[in-house]
């Protein structure tokens, strides 16, 4: 009976960690817009699971490009790139285009 | 590049260069050893005259050709108008540099778009590429088509006229946080490209980002730029001409020269004039005299280097 009880006890672990990825929720969506060669917000915080989209609001192209860790296609004017925070940490990203162009998430 | 001289019979001259910038009010500007002096007003026509003869070649840049953003509708329609001017020129340019940011995103159909407005100057035309010709997902389209015969992503060198032309890429593999970059590949084949070279024999730079440092608020240079500089320091006399800001702006040190182009698409705001740099729309009456080409004289007798921007209109 110990084995069950082992098992059901991580079923149970398994579906809370999972519930905060797989159920998305409306405030589980962050937006990031693209305005005059600037992500605002420049730094963002959010939960591990939350899912972070930019909004290229410029009518000049930009990229959202964190190395090794994600990299969107060349967004025009009011195209939109979408990015699932599954691990925690610092997600520094840039715009490969104008890399004057920074911003950071905090994912914890 | 027929009809060029490629002799050596530049070497042994005493380099002068002289700037002459023929600003959209019709002011002719002359700098000579860093001192600019204004010629007074003049017509297009005694501009085109006091530019003859010698050599002529032609700057043309951000042409962004499918940009149809409300600072410019029709990107592809001011790239004809620049080139109709460029044909109605009373002396004919040897060739033509393209300083990037042929496309605005990359499309096949805007290089082909381009090719075939550009092409009815028929001129030979030198490109380097802008950040705006790298965005197709292969990154094939600029190389299968101007790629041909260069090094890395695209740098290479000619010679026309007795001049020594450079070609730089500082559009690729730019660092979080910096400006345009040059990489140390292109740097050390740079280094190979001018050895041997005798230090009188004027050198011409090109690249799409400003090589000097304009305004880094908003990315306006080159990160190891001034290692290039760095590179034809001894040579009496340096050119360098870029795009990518899309207003003219010039400056002189020493023997070297630094100009950026007009753009033929849309104009950009002057460094720190707005919250950020972009399209700037202009009253619909004032946006070509915004917009425009450069014709470069280089004269075989006085050895200078004269630099004429026309607007499309003004």
């Amino acid at each position: 009976m110990k084995t069950l009880n082992r098992r059901d006890f991580g079923v149970a672990v398994a579906a809370a960690v999972l519930l905060p990825i797989t159920t998305v929720r409306a405030d589980d969506n962050m937006e990031i817009h693209i305005d005059n060669f600037v992500f605002q917000p420049a730094e963002l915080k959010i939960k591990v699971g939350t899912t972070v989209t930019w909004t290229n609001r410029d009518d000049i192209p930009h990229t959202v490009v964190s190395a090794g860790k994600f990299r969107s296609k060349t967004l025009d004017t009011d195209d939109k790139f979408s990015f699932t925070f599954t691990n925690a940490g610092d997600y520094k990203y840039f715009c490969s285009l104008h890399p004057h162009m920074t911003g950071m998430i905090k994912v914890e | 590049m027929s009809g060029h001289d490629h002799g050596e019979d530049g070497l042994s001259r005493r380099k002068v260069l002289e700037c002459m910038t023929w600003a959209g009010t019709g002011v002719l500007w002359t700098i000579t050893g860093g001192v600019p002096r204004s010629l007074g007003i003049i017509d297009s026509a005694q501009a085109a005259t006091a530019a003859a003869p010698g050599m002529t070649f032609l700057q043309i840049s951000d042409s962004h050709v499918g940009f149809d953003k409300p600072a410019n509708p029709n990107a592809l329609g001011t790239l004809e108008e620049a080139v109709n001017k460029i044909n109605a020129m009373p002396v004919k340019p040897s060739f033509m540099i393209h300083t990037g940011d042929i496309t605005h995103l990359s499309k096949a159909a805007e290089f082909d778009n381009a090719d075939r407005i550009i092409s009815q100057s028929k001129l030979d035309v030198h490109y380097v590429p802008g950040e705006h010709d790298f965005l197709d997902e292969d990154v094939k389209f600029y190389r299968e088509r101007y790629g041909r015969g260069t090094k890395g992503a695209g740098w290479y060198s000619f010679d026309a006229g007795g001049v020594h032309f450079i070609g730089l890429v500082n559009v690729v593999d730019l660092k979080a946080g910096g400006l345009g970059n040059l990489g140390a590949e292109q740097l050390a084949w740079l280094e190979d490209d001018l050895r041997g070279k005798s230090k009188s024999t004027p050198i011409v730079l090109f690249a799409h980002i400003p090589l000097w440092t304009v305004y880094p608020e908003w990315g306006w240079g080159t990160e190891d730029g001034a290692r290039a500089l760095d590179q034809v320091k001894g040579f009496g006399s340096v050119t360098v001409l870029n795009g990518h800001i899309h207003q003219v702006m010039q400056k002189v040190e020493g023997n070297v020269t630094f100009h950026t182009a007009r753009s033929t698409a849309f104009p950009q705001p002057a460094p720190g004039a707005a919250p950020s740099p972009g399209p700037m729309k202009v009253e619909d009456a004032k946006l070509r005299a915004m917009l425009g080409v450069a014709s470069i004289n280089f004269k075989q007798n006085e050895q200078r280097l004269a630099i004429i921007d026309t607007p499309l209109q003004g």
